[in-house]
């Protein structure tokens, strides 16, 4: 069910201000790929842009193909809520919903969209995918207490385990762990390596360690200078862009030598 | 480099280091307020006794006293941080003043003439004395409760456009329209609801449901601007998520944006009817004044609370006494009655709201 994604010659428009330049890539099914770059290089908007969520931000605009198994996520007649329901996002800060419960936010995906499911089926999927979130024994006494009462790490889990309960086909993680210990962090590490056998994922991270340790693929971006839009300037093996980078803005960057 | 000035002084040659200073004791604020108070209360009997002399000379004398003796053993920092104090906690009083002296009045004028009789009578066919609110209790259920129907829907939804939907011009000029409205005189509105409900029902018209018209008027763009605000403050990321999960723009209104704001919500709603509800020039014009009880607000006259009051005061009949004693009765009433929405609301905004806990 996990899906491959073809991006060519991607821009993303904030207004006039171009932030991605002709970025093209193959993001490959059931395995994670990294993005990462230096703050502002286009990173999180490129993420953003795989489902839809870019056009969010009044006046932001897409230019170029994103296809999921051949279909162009920006022709015109495509539905950007049946895009988001495909492709699942994780944000970097963590954002369970306030008025809701553990379960209800669990559920809130399905139940919000007017799925069919009721009562056991519906406490099925919740324990699933707070299973699948690694969250189900910490929270599984206290399905019905509010989701803000858990900790920073718990409520990321939490929003992970949002995402997957609708079953897209892709996850999208921007920064997932920057506002987490390294604790919480490792158990979001080993989920997306538990996770990655069934969905695609792609994760943005500034933190290099991290990216060489959850992914299979990375892709380095980087802006030359202020104003400037950000650009792809490699991507391929995870191993081989830490050990044998092909360009040397990427060997800079991943060695610290950077600017 | 020997002969460089060190940039820092050698350790040994730094003063000792102090953090302690003097303090005075935590009582000494109260008690330089009472030996003000007693020496002012003094001067005062010993020339002529007045409250506002009292008062004011308590103060100079306190502000005096401790901003003095502070700066003597406390330093100066310690002494401003105290003369604002001061300062600050008089503001506060001054502030409080007029509200306890009004509550304290209507309280002492109203609460004799308030009996189970008065709330469960009419005025009909009362001249002297007797009588009660019954109808005005009921009628300003009625036409708040009507205003309140027609302009929430309204205000709340024309505050969910400007905020979630419009990005343009339009929403501009709708936030113009707004202001504007709010600018709107009361008696104005009145006369508009009058000169609506004539065109339907022919002149003279007088009925429950054109108050409810024209406190509608008054009260859409206090809920349009109170909403606004509440919606503004429900962070993006919320609806982020909830557009992340696939969930369509209006559910995400719906489901995500009106319970995380709920709160805010009905406290901008129960604010603006409390505008409302003390409402008498378009009432009086529009619903006028009855002695009798009428349920209907789509037929004949129908008296409020202000309405009554006003009338009370403006022909208490005779002898007057009765009729002063109604009108502040009824004024008491009223305020019991904005009281208790403002509980309702907040039991609403406690139940609804954000949970918090673990």
């Amino acid at each position: 069910m996990a899906k491959r994604i073809d991006v060519s010659d991607l821009n993303i428009f904030y207004g006039d201000f171009r932030a991605v330049a002709d970025v093209s890539m193959t993001i490959e099914p059931r395995s994670v790929t990294a993005l990462i770059g230096p703050s502002g290089c286009g990173k999180s908007t490129f993420l953003r842009s795989l489902n839809r969520m870019h056009e969010v931000i009044p006046k932001a605009r897409v230019e170029g193909k994103v296809a999921i198994d051949g279909q162009d996520l920006y022709e015109p007649a495509v539905d950007p809520v049946a895009v988001r329901r495909l492709v699942g996002m994780v944000f970097q800060r963590p954002n369970p919903f306030p008025t809701m419960s553990i379960h209800e936010n669990v559920a809130a995906g399905l139940r919000l969209n007017n799925r069919k499911a009721k009562g056991d089926a519906l406490d099925d999927v919740v324990e699933r995918s707070l299973r699948g979130a690694n969250l189900w024994d910490e929270v599984k006494d206290r399905l019905d207490r509010p989701a803000s009462g858990l900790s920073g790490g718990q409520q990321q889990r939490l929003c992970i385990a949002r995402a997957i309960a609708i079953e897209p086909q892709v996850l999208l993680m921007d920064e997932p762990c920057s506002a987490l210990d390294p604790i919480s962090t490792l158990a979001i590490e080993d989920l997306m390596h538990d996770l990655k056998s069934r969905y695609t994922i792609v994760i943005v991270t500034h933190n290099m360690q991290q990216a060489a340790r959850v992914s299979d693929r990375t892709a380095f971006f980087t802006i030359s200078g202020a104003g400037q839009p950000g650009r792809l300037i490699e991507m391929g093996e995870t191993p081989e862009i830490f050990s044998r980078p092909g360009e040397k803005a990427t060997e800079d960057y991943i060695t610290g030598r950077f600017g | 480099m020997a002969t460089a000035t060190p940039l820092l002084a050698e350790p040994g040659a730094s003063p000792p280091l102090r953090l302690t200073r003097g303090s005075l004791p935590r009582w000494a604020p109260a008690g330089m307020f009472a030996a003000s108070l007693g020496a002012a209360l003094l001067v005062m009997l010993v020339t002529s006794f007045n409250w506002y002399g009292w008062g004011a000379l308590t103060f100079l004398l306190y502000v005096v006293v401790i901003t003095t003796v502070s700066r003597r053993v406390e330093g100066s920092r310690r002494s401003t941080d105290r003369l604002v104090t001061a300062l600050v906690f008089t503001a506060f009083a001054l502030a409080l003043l007029p509200l306890l002296a009004l509550v304290w009045t209507v309280l002492r004028r109203g609460v004799p003439g308030l009996t189970f009789e008065f709330l469960t009578t009419t005025m009909r066919g009362v001249i002297g004395a007797g009588g009660g609110v019954e109808h005005a209790i009921v009628g300003t259920l009625l036409v708040t409760g009507l205003a309140a129907l027609i302009s929430v829907p309204i205000g709340l939804l024309t505050a969910i456009y400007l905020v979630e939907y419009s990005g343009g011009r339009l929403g501009r000029w709708v936030t113009l329209m707004v202001d504007v409205m709010t600018g709107i005189p009361s008696i104005v509105a009145g006369l508009f609801a009058y000169a609506l409900f004539e065109i339907f029902f022919g002149p003279g018209v007088r009925m429950g449901a054109a108050g409810s018209v024209a406190l509608s008027v008054l009260m859409i763009p206090f809920v349009v601007r109170s909403s606004e605000e509440m919606l503004r403050l429900v962070p993006a990321e919320l609806r982020e998520a909830s557009y992340a999960l696939g969930i369509a723009k209006w559910r995400t209104v719906v489901k995500v944006v009106i319970p995380t704001a709920i709160a805010g919500l009905t406290t901008g709603v129960t604010l603006a009817v409390a505008r409302v509800i003390g409402e008498t020039a378009p009432l009086l014009l529009v619903a006028g004044l009855t002695t009798s009880m009428n349920t209907d607000p789509f037929h004949d006259r129908m008296t409020t609370l202000p309405v009554y009051a006003f009338s009370a005061f403006a022909t208490p009949g005779f002898p007057p006494e009765a009729g002063y004693q109604r009108a502040w009765s009824a004024a008491l009433v009223l305020i019991i009655l904005v009281m208790l929405l403002n509980l309702i609301a907040r039991l609403v905004s406690r139940f609804f709201g954000p949970r918090t806990g673990r």
